[in-house]
């Protein structure tokens, strides 16, 4: 088959990347992936093309539709002939495709597919999101570094009936165990719950010193609220850490000052020790595209990360000087890539080898004003520490009435 | 601490079982008095909600503006039900299943629409007293659920003093009863059918300001709502008004206790649960007359 | 077999001109070709795509045909077909993951499961009006969702990632052997509901349908009759999804219960025609290979729109669907 493709896409042809967004359904506040690409793809074209030939982005709308992933990228692959692929976002719309590329041997970007390859483990699969090794437990061991740091040893555990909460649940749940601490509250609850003070009176009972919230963005909102209203007892010093939402404009507009003393996870935070000149040029460019398309107006989490997926793409391509799947596969497992979220080196199956999941604890938070979290010192790193801008501010209920 | 967290659960449960009567209270008057079965007014209630974060953008009370709205919904419920009977009702013997369909491509369209016009994220209201409580004792009632609760039994008393006491609301009564005997004593059920409709849209207005206090929808809000408003409205007994109120607070209390002393994954399984033992042993309902 | 062409037999069959044993061999004929054609199919065309998108749309067709042998031919609305079609995949995923149980197991346990939780609903509900079925139905896919998200061994919310067995070497590939499945097992239900259609239990189901009370006194089971629907449309929609498991490797339950299922199960039949085997299929042959050629091309808020737009206006002009639309024509032109 290569053969019949080469006559078609000669010298000149574009460079095709094929990924499917979610447009429409559940995951369609993710759509944002689509800019991000967008952005990367006028830059390059901009400079002159990979290999002398222009990129272009072939995308479908996969509706956040499980059903919908097989089809579509075998029109990807097979009708419209795309060079490099971009998986769909997140682990639950990815795993259906994982066969498929490994049995195909394809080259495929991972779009926040969290451990997505470690099953399947193919060796010409990248993810764009610093997750790092072992990223199935080790995602979130940032928050329990914290948790050890400060001397917590009681952890209870909440989280959301969906699919990455349960798994960061899990990961949890383990780490705990190897930190010696112990899990004194475990419960998952039904998506879109609304009401959370018996679960928040229930987990007062036990005195923790962390909990550990796996949630969604409708209930981490509920949560939030909840937290003001039935209060959760002074006996807490760590709470959040895998909220949904929290990266988001949209929930952080609505929470504002309700989020202070909370800690969540976040992949990009505007703090001294992370912010560089290249992700400050490409956030603001993106703010005037978000603002004409309605898509989050901060786009912290999500569209670096697109970008990034280019960048990755670019650097095989060019490293390798031709589109050859091992040879970029080659060039990404031996060389460091420079991106707008800083150095990415590979493991075998295409972990960042360095985990670059930030711990934020949110502080000084006033008013519903969105921009006021493009200002440092409003989310505060505390986890990596390469990162680190700052302690933890505890217990929550101090952090949260100062 | 356990008669802590039972007390809470149940003054919780009772909070948002109004929530939920105040969800299905127009389906009692559509359903349970005029048989139609509208499961499109769980979308009602949410197009309501997202009227009222529109409103609530410009810095109005979200249960305040919905008053001045529950009008517009009352004339679009008319027009509504003009459309409805015109293609369908008028067209002979009355089909459930033909009108079940219809307001299903009806509630897609509505959720599409809305989805095209706000995008399908989270929206939320802005006011003043959501992240406080009102403290009694060891009770502690946020404000969040406490103020759209008591808009059920507002609207609950208003409604039944108006179907118990005025001309038009005893025709209401009359046309669930016997359309025909109505039309003999010279009013057109037409128009009692109508009126009755637009009603039932009002309250989906002022549920839906009263549902995005709770806590932020998106358009397909609706769908969760379906089944337990549906659950309300049978356990309660066909058209019966204050019945509503009981049987939102019962489920909302059995979830509450189900959340606070089972497991909380299993709560969306208690309004089903009572709504199919409803059907297989008293289908007349809690406090409906035997059919 | 063209529409016009079964429509003509339609009307032609109405008015018994030709003997049914004649028909039914045609009928038969044409179900073998199907198959024979897809057999063909697979060996002829080696762009995976066409299998995957194959797939998805004559799956429509089985649950359409699933869907309508209870809500077309007795009336009874069922709102949530996705709760069997999901107790179908999770029956597989279960088997698979216990015992790597081969398809045809899989198949079977699925349609038992479905039928048994047919029975069941139908016998809480079906003994008061039809409404409250309806409405039961819309309820039982949160319920069957919670439990789901309540056993762990299935993976709960997460979802699960299998290794189902392979496809037998004969087939040429995992995607050509579903195709032929998901093929095989629309046919048979086809056949199903058409026999269903024309044997004493069809026209006991439409005299139940025109009027429950007059069917009642000619001493029709009403009951029964409608019992009996229930498991059998239960059984199919289950049987239904019991490959996806084998299709794509992976399930949970968000895909299971997918809300698009439903509406699609339920809108085909509405368009294509309720009152006879043929309408199903049209409606899903069409509306899901639009939908399969829409989804890249226009917003799938849009497809939504339309189908929504499209359900309404077809309950308001056109209740008896695209074949009732047909069977006015070819009768005006006839008389």
């Amino acid at each position: 088959m290569p053969a019949v493709w080469r006559t078609a896409h000669g010298q000149g042809a574009p460079i095709r990347i094929g990924t499917t967004i979610c447009k429409t359904g559940a995951l369609s506040s993710t759509k944002s992936t689509l800019t991000g690409l967008e952005l990367w793809r006028d830059d390059v074209n901009k400079a002159g093309g990979l290999l002398g030939r222009p990129v272009e982005l072939v995308t479908y709308d996969d509706q956040s539709a499980v059903a919908q992933i097989p089809s579509l990228y075998s029109k990807l692959v097979d009708i419209d002939k795309v060079d490099v692929l971009i998986s769909p976002y997140g682990a639950g719309l990815s795993a259906p495709l994982m066969p498929f590329v490994k049995q195909r041997d394809l080259f495929m970007i991972g779009m926040f597919a969290l451990a997505g390859n470690d099953v399947t483990r193919h060796d010409k699969f990248f993810h764009s999101a610093p997750w790092g090794p072992e990223s199935k437990t080790n995602w979130a061991r940032g928050f329990f570094d914290v948790a050890k740091k400060n001397g917590c040893s009681r952890i209870a555990v909440l989280s959301a009936d969906v699919e990455f909460a349960k798994t960061a649940a899990g990961g949890a749940e383990q780490i705990a165990g190897e930190y010696g601490m112990t899990v004194v509250y475990k419960q998952s609850y039904p998506p879109a719950t609304n009401d959370f003070s018996s679960i928040l009176r229930n987990i007062k009972a036990q005195t923790p010193d962390a909990v550990f919230v796996c949630s969604y963005p409708p209930d981490s909102t509920a949560l939030v609220r909840g937290l003001s209203e039935v209060g959760i007892g002074d006996s807490v010093k760590l709470f959040g850490g895998a909220m949904v939402g929290t990266q988001y404009a949209s929930l952080l507009g609505s929470l504002g000052p309700a989020l202070n003393g909370i800690v969540s996870f976040a992949l990009y935070a505007p703090e001294p020790t992370m912010a560089n000149s290249e992700m400050t040029a490409f956030l603001s460019r993106y703010e005037k595209v978000a603002a004409e398309q309605g898509l989050d107006p901060l786009g912290f989490y999500i569209p670096p990360f697109a970008y990034v997926a280019g960048q990755l793409i670019a650097a095989a391509v060019t490293g390798a000087g031709s589109l050859d799947k091992a040879a970029m596969a080659k060039v990404l497992h031996e060389t460091e890539v420079k991106t707008i979220a800083g150095p990415a080196k590979f493991n075998d199956i295409g972990d960042w080898t360095e985990r670059r999941v930030l711990m934020v604890q949110f502080r000084d938070i006033k008013g519903k004003d969105v921009a006021q979290f493009r200002q440092a010192g409003r989310q505060v790193i505390l986890d990596p520490p390469s990162l680190r801008s700052g302690d933890l501010v505890a217990p929550l209920t101090k952090a949260r009435s100062s | 601490m356990i008669l802590e967290l039972l007390a809470n659960a149940i003054s919780t449960g009772v909070l948002l079982g109004c929530i939920y009567a105040a969800l299905a209270l127009g389906l009692a008057v559509s359903f349970g008095l005029l048989h139609i079965p509208n499961i499109a007014h769980p979308v009602f209630v949410v197009t309501g909600a997202f009227a009222a974060t529109v409103f609530n953008a410009m810095g109005f009370d979200p249960l305040l503006v919905s008053l001045p709205l529950a009008l517009v919904f009352y004339g679009a419920g008319i027009a509504f039900f003009e459309f409805y009977s015109r293609i369908y009702e008028k067209r002979g013997e009355s089909d459930t299943m033909q009108a079940l369909t219809l307001f299903f491509g009806v509630s897609l369209v509505i959720e599409t629409v809305l989805v095209m016009q706000f995008g399908a994220d989270q929206r939320s209201t802005d006011v003043d007293y959501v992240g406080q409580s009102l403290t009694l004792g060891p009770v502690v009632m946020p404000y969040r659920l406490l103020i759209p609760a008591l808009v059920a039994p507002v609207m609950v008393t208003a409604l039944w003093l108006y179907l118990k006491y005025t001309y038009a609301g005893i025709a209401i009564r009359a046309v669930a009863h016997d359309e025909r005997a109505l039309s003999v004593s010279g009013i057109d059920p037409g128009w009692i059918k109508r009126h009755a409709f637009g009603i039932a849209a009002a309250t989906a207005a002022i549920s839906g300001a009263a549902l995005v206090i709770v806590g932020p929808i998106d358009p397909f809000a609706g769908r969760m709502q379906i089944g337990r408003a549906f659950a309300v409205v049978i356990l309660a007994g066909m058209g019966s008004i204050p019945g509503t109120l009981a049987a939102g607070i019962l489920i909302g209390v059995t979830e509450a206790l189900v959340g606070a002393f089972g497991s909380p994954s299993w709560a969306p399984a208690v309004a089903f649960t009572m709504l199919l033992a409803t059907l297989a042993f008293k289908p007349s309902g809690l406090f409906g007359a035997a059919r | 077999m063209s529409l016009r062409e079964n429509a003509m037999d339609w009307a032609v069959r109405r008015t018994g001109r030709t003997p049914r044993a004649t028909r039914s061999l045609v009928f038969a004929l044409g179900c073998l070709a199907v198959l024979a054609l897809g057999v063909v199919l697979t060996r002829m065309v080696d762009n995976p795509y066409v299998f995957f998108a194959g797939y998805v749309v004559i799956q429509y067709v089985a649950l359409a045909t699933g869907w309508n042998v209870l809500g077309g031919y007795a009336g009874y609305i069922n709102f949530g077909p996705t709760a069997f079609y999901g107790v179908g995949v999770y029956m597989a995923a279960f088997l698979v993951k216990a015992m790597g149980a081969p398809l045809p197991v899989a198949i079977a346990a699925a349609g038992v499961a479905g039928a048994l939780l047919g029975l069941a609903m139908g016998w809480m509900t079906l003994r008061v009006q039809g409404v409250y079925f309806a409405i039961a139905t819309i309820a039982l896919v949160v319920m069957a969702e919670t439990v789901i998200h309540n056993i762990d061994y299935l993976g709960g919310a997460s979802g699960l990632a299998l290794m189902p067995p392979q496809a037998p070497a004969w087939a040429g590939g995992q995607p050509q052997f579903m195709l032929m499945v998901m093929l095989a097992i629309a046919v048979a239900f086809v056949a199903l509901a058409r026999w269903i259609e024309i044997s004493a239990m069809g026209r006991g189901l439409r005299a139940l349908k025109a009027s429950e009370i007059a069917a009642e006194c000619a001493g029709v089971p009403t009951f029964r009759l409608k019992l009996i629907a229930c498991a059998v449309s239960g059984a199919m929609l289950a049987i239904a999804g019991a490959p996806y498991v084998y299709y794509a490797s992976f399930i949970e339950p968000g895909t299971a219960f997918s809300l698009a299922l439903s509406l699609n199960a339920i809108a085909m039949p509405l368009i294509g025609g309720k009152r006879s085997w043929v309408g199903p299929v049209i409606g899903a042959l069409l509306l899901a290979t639009v939908q399969q050629a829409a989804s890249v091309t226009i917003s799938s808020e849009l497809n939504i729109l339309v189908v929504g737009v499209v359900l309404i206006l077809f309950v308001a002009v056109a209740p008896d669907g695209i074949v009732g639309i047909v069977e006015k024509l070819t009768r005006r032109r006839g008389a």
